[in-house]
């Protein structure tokens, strides 16, 4: 049994993780989830800003992040179009691009919001830090225009907007480095509040400028997606899908005592 | 139309899951479908929203004049076009002066940048808690912030001990023998602590795009075939 156990073929393990995620999510169980303080933290700081504020939201992530930054992305909007923030969303990374306007357009539908006056999507331009430095001086020098090619100038939202002066809070979505060139670029130079959101990957690089106050808070994975669609009261994507990766994280750790039981057995077992 | 995007995706989300048995045509062809789509989608993206209105439009104003401000862009433009001199053997040392600049401005930019946020600030912020420590030490009524608990202390001396520790580990102009290679085990410790949390985060981030996917085969993809059903039927 135990030399069974310890040679297993890997593939009964992805089955058993298969049917971890397929039985859950057939029969909708739903486990309480409790706030973080940097979730909670990022969420009564925009909560805070007074009505007709302005937020920059960097969608730098790409299809294969979406699982955990889209549910993220769509609770901030929905907050940010409920409390009359206007957005000014951007991405650094190409992939973003189109993840980004469909979004932006389906909750925009939804909470109607108008594009150019409480939203704009200025789109990708290559360079990260030419960008995050060249918007400090001046958004329109770097975007002349929005995605639709529309000239800021245009844009009735952007019109006392000029540089990171008239910016309250840059939330980037990020499943790369991105925040930390916001905090380097953006934060020390231009004094910009940054909030991030980010993939379970990147949570421990983020954590010690959450410490610092360089964040001033800071979604962790689809744990931060599910926390965020619970304090804005509109339980979407990351709350079903958090109750279905509790099931997977138990039997991860069954998976992991199992075997390391079973190992230890059996190396004892083969020295005696 | 949309059903036919559903079906594509699942057929191409099933071909990358058919991996998971043992390596195969299919999973081959989607994976070189989806390099070859992200870098095509990357360079048509990088010319419109890059190329065409920081580079080309600025010249074209200039040389219809336009914005004969537009002429600056000459030099960057000429500049960048020298990264092409690495294609012929006898101009390949141009490529220097692109370099040069890159780097010369790349460093200029992220040296005081990156100590100020990474260096500087890391250490205000791991000396923070005692300055709070000290501070309550004195006023002793804690009526502006919260008072200081000894979960708090031990945690400050905790972060300083993992601090001193792990650059210990990383301090090589000393054998580590007696006490430098007792601090410097203690530092395995705590880089030991940390990398497993970003495995567990690691691990959740993994489990999470296969629970969006599993979602998508079972609601969308699935619900589709019970439309076109009833739309045969």
């Amino acid at each position: 049994m135990l030399t069974r156990i310890v040679n297993m073929d890997r593939r009964y393990v992805f089955i058993l993780v298969a049917l971890a995620v397929i039985i859950p999510m057939l029969f909708s169980v739903s486990l309480p989830v409790s706030i973080s303080e940097p979730t909670q933290n990022l969420y009564d700081y925009i909560e805070n800003l007074p009505s007709g504020s302005t937020i920059m939201l960097a969608f730098d992530y790409g299809p294969s992040s979406l699982a955990e930054l889209n549910p993220m992305a769509r609770a901030l909007l929905i907050q940010c179009f409920r409390k009359d923030v206007k957005v000014i969303a951007l991405t650094l990374i190409t992939d973003g691009t189109t993840l980004a306007s469909t979004l932006i357009k389906e909750v925009a539908q939804e909470a109607n919001a108008v594009d150019g006056e409480d939203y704009v999507f200025l789109g990708f331009r290559p360079g990260a830090t030419q960008v995050i430095l060249g918007m400090g001086t001046e958004i329109a020098g770097v975007f002349e225009t929005d995605l639709s090619g529309r000239p800021l100038s245009e844009i009735p939202m952007m019109k006392n907007i000029v540089n990171y002066e008239q910016i309250d809070l840059l939330v980037d979505l990020a499943s790369s480095a991105t925040p930390e060139a916001w905090i380097i670029y953006a934060n020390v130079q231009y004094n910009l509040k940054i909030g991030a959101g980010v993939t379970g990957v990147m949570i421990s690089q983020m954590f010690p400028y959450l410490q610092t106050g360089q964040l001033v808070g800071l979604m962790s994975g689809i744990l931060g997606a599910a926390e965020y669609e619970n304090l804005v009261g509109v339980p979407a994507k990351g709350m079903q899908w958090i109750n279905v990766e509790s099931f997977v994280h138990l039997l991860i750790v069954l998976l992991v005592v199992i075997g390391n039981i079973a190992y230890f057995i059996h190396r004892s077992r083969e020295e005696t | 139309m949309q059903i036919f995007g559903i079906w594509v995706a699942a057929f191409l989300t099933l071909c990358i899951y058919s991996f998971l048995y043992k390596d195969n045509p299919l999973y081959r062809f989607a994976e070189h479908l989806f390099v070859g789509i992200s870098v095509g989608y990357g360079i048509v993206l990088s010319i419109h929203q890059g190329f065409l209105p920081l580079a080309w439009k600025p010249f074209w104003e200039a040389i219809t004049l336009q914005d004969p401000s537009g002429f600056w862009v000459i030099i960057p433009i000429a500049f960048g076009l020298l990264f092409f001199a690495r294609l012929s053997p006898r101009h390949t040392w141009l490529i220097r002066y692109p370099i040069a600049i890159l780097i010369g401005y790349g460093s200029g930019i992220a040296i005081p940048n990156v100590l100020r946020a990474d260096i500087f600030e890391q250490t205000r912020g791991t000396l923070i808690p005692f300055g709070r420590i000290a501070r309550e030490t004195i006023a002793a009524n804690g009526d502006i912030l919260p008072p200081i608990t000894s979960w708090d202390i031990f945690g400050a001396i905790l972060m300083v001990l993992g601090v001193v520790c792990t650059l210990t580990y990383f301090f090589f102009s000393v054998e580590h023998r007696g006490p430098i290679k007792g601090l410097s085990k203690v530092g395995i410790a705590f880089l030991m602590i940390g990398f497993g949390s970003a495995f567990g985060n690691t691990v959740m981030g993994r489990v999470a795009l296969l629970i969006q996917r599993m979602d998508f085969l079972m609601f969308d993809w699935i619900a589709s075939i019970g439309t076109i059903f009833s739309s045969i039927f």
